[in-house]
């Protein structure tokens, strides 16, 4: 094969000019339109719960899933209570049957009776979704159904998700189920439609012992960011660095 | 080149062509980056709206106190103050709109919620007034001996 330096030029230019045309196809913003599209959020949605006033009456759970439509019987919730009965041999029983919802009335746990004198501590812990800074779920969206919102709430497109179940499993807190109606992915979205009303979420409403609050971070003058600000607050899973906005009172080694 | 790799590759280009229009039609024109950047932010940003339309179903205290002001007074005043008018009344929605009479929930279980004696002395369960479930009235409704609103007081 022979090539003039002349045909050699030529092509390569050609080649440069065809390879430079799809730069065209990309949009450049100016400063002021890229930050307008970043939109420094003066909301930042974040809960307080306090494990040592929950009492386990699951009316939150039940509050949740009649004000988001979650079919009441199917064994999927968007939030849900645990009870923790340490015992003092050290073990750690644990149960949540239909997630709490009817409340904690029996003192058996799993058809096990435990005596009490046993029982060195026991305590319930509500559980919901924890609106990561760094979400897993939105990572692995493979067609951009589930996104973050600038006040910092993890949403779901319930027209757009195709129900593939990656973002169930990538979830570290296993707050992610199968809506089994509209056939997608689904959770606690802190009732966006509420608290966007400046109303608090069903469950906050609901709860008689003021264990579950809502709280915005970015207003220094908001009574619960105080708390959350001021005393000593942990998360769950830390070590997973999705940045939870789920913080504790009172939460205990044995909780997972 | 020869035509045989040309053919196949006119195909491609067709195929990545027919995409890039079939693209244009089905994407709808909202669907972008609107949020920190294209791993969190990559979604149709009218979505935002239709969960903000979600309807709301527990209206609270306030919208109740609007009509039956002399009930949430004196629920105000007794140790029952916490708890929601909707815990028990069930969600409010339109009422009275569109339902004229809020189905009550006057059951033992509800009760029990918060009143089963659970023998867990460091937990805050243990600081409300208890009843052992197997032991008292077993057969009754809480409500047919406690007024609900004020639980100092006997039921009219």
């Amino acid at each position: 094969m022979t090539c003039s330096r002349r045909d050699f030029l030529k092509e390569a230019m050609g080649g440069t000019l065809a390879s430079a045309l799809p730069l065209s196809a990309f949009v450049f913003l100016s400063t002021e339109e890229a930050k307008a599209a970043i939109a420094n959020s003066k909301v930042r949605w974040a809960f307080l719960i306090d494990a040592v006033k929950c009492t386990g009456c699951g009316l939150c759970v039940k509050a949740c899933k009649t004000e988001n439509e979650i079919p009441y019987d199917a064994p999927v919730t968007r939030t849900w209570v645990e009870r923790y009965v340490v015992t003092k041999d050290g073990q750690t029983h644990i149960d949540s049957p239909l997630g709490g919802r009817d409340g904690f009335i029996d003192d058996k746990i799993r058809d096990e009776k435990i005596d009490p004198d046993d029982i060195a501590k026991a305590f319930f812990v509500p559980k919901l979704c924890n609106q990561c800074d760094n979400p897993a779920c939105v990572q692995v969206c493979p067609v951009g159904a589930t996104y973050q919102t600038n006040d910092g709430v993890v949403l779901i497109d319930r027209e757009w998700c195709i129900g593939c179940g990656y973002c169930i499993m990538a979830c570290p807190y296993g707050v992610r189920f199968f809506h089994p109606e509209h056939k997608v992915a689904d959770k606690c979205n802190f009732c966006y439609h509420r608290i966007t009303k400046g109303m608090p979420p069903a469950c906050v409403e609901c709860c008689s012992f003021d264990a579950r609050r809502l709280a915005n971070l970015e207003d220094p003058d908001d009574p619960v960011t105080k708390i959350i600000t001021t005393e000593r607050v942990a998360v769950l899973k830390d070590e997973y660095g999705t940045k939870p906005h789920v913080f504790y009172l009172g939460l205990d080694a044995n909780v997972r | 080149m020869k035509w045989h790799v040309l053919r196949p590759l006119w195909v491609a280009i067709g195929l990545v062509g027919t995409i890039l229009v079939a693209r244009v039609f089905l994407v709808p024109d909202d669907f972008g980056i609107h949020g920190r950047n294209f791993t969190y932010g990559f979604h149709r940003l009218g979505n935002i709206q239709e969960w903000k339309d979600f309807p709301v179903k527990y209206q609270g205290r306030e919208y109740c106190v609007e009509c039956h002001e002399e009930n949430v007074q004196s629920v105000n005043a007794s140790p029952h103050e916490p708890v929601e008018c909707e815990n028990c009344h069930g969600p409010a929605v339109n009422h009275p709109d569109d339902v004229e009479f809020l189905p009550i929930d006057s059951s033992r279980e509800l009760c029990l919620r918060c009143h089963a004696f659970l023998d867990y002395p460091n937990s805050s369960r243990a600081q409300i007034p208890h009843i052992n479930n197997r032991m008292h009235k077993r057969r009754r409704e809480c409500a047919q001996c406690h007024n609900p609103h004020d639980p100092r007081e006997a039921s009219e």
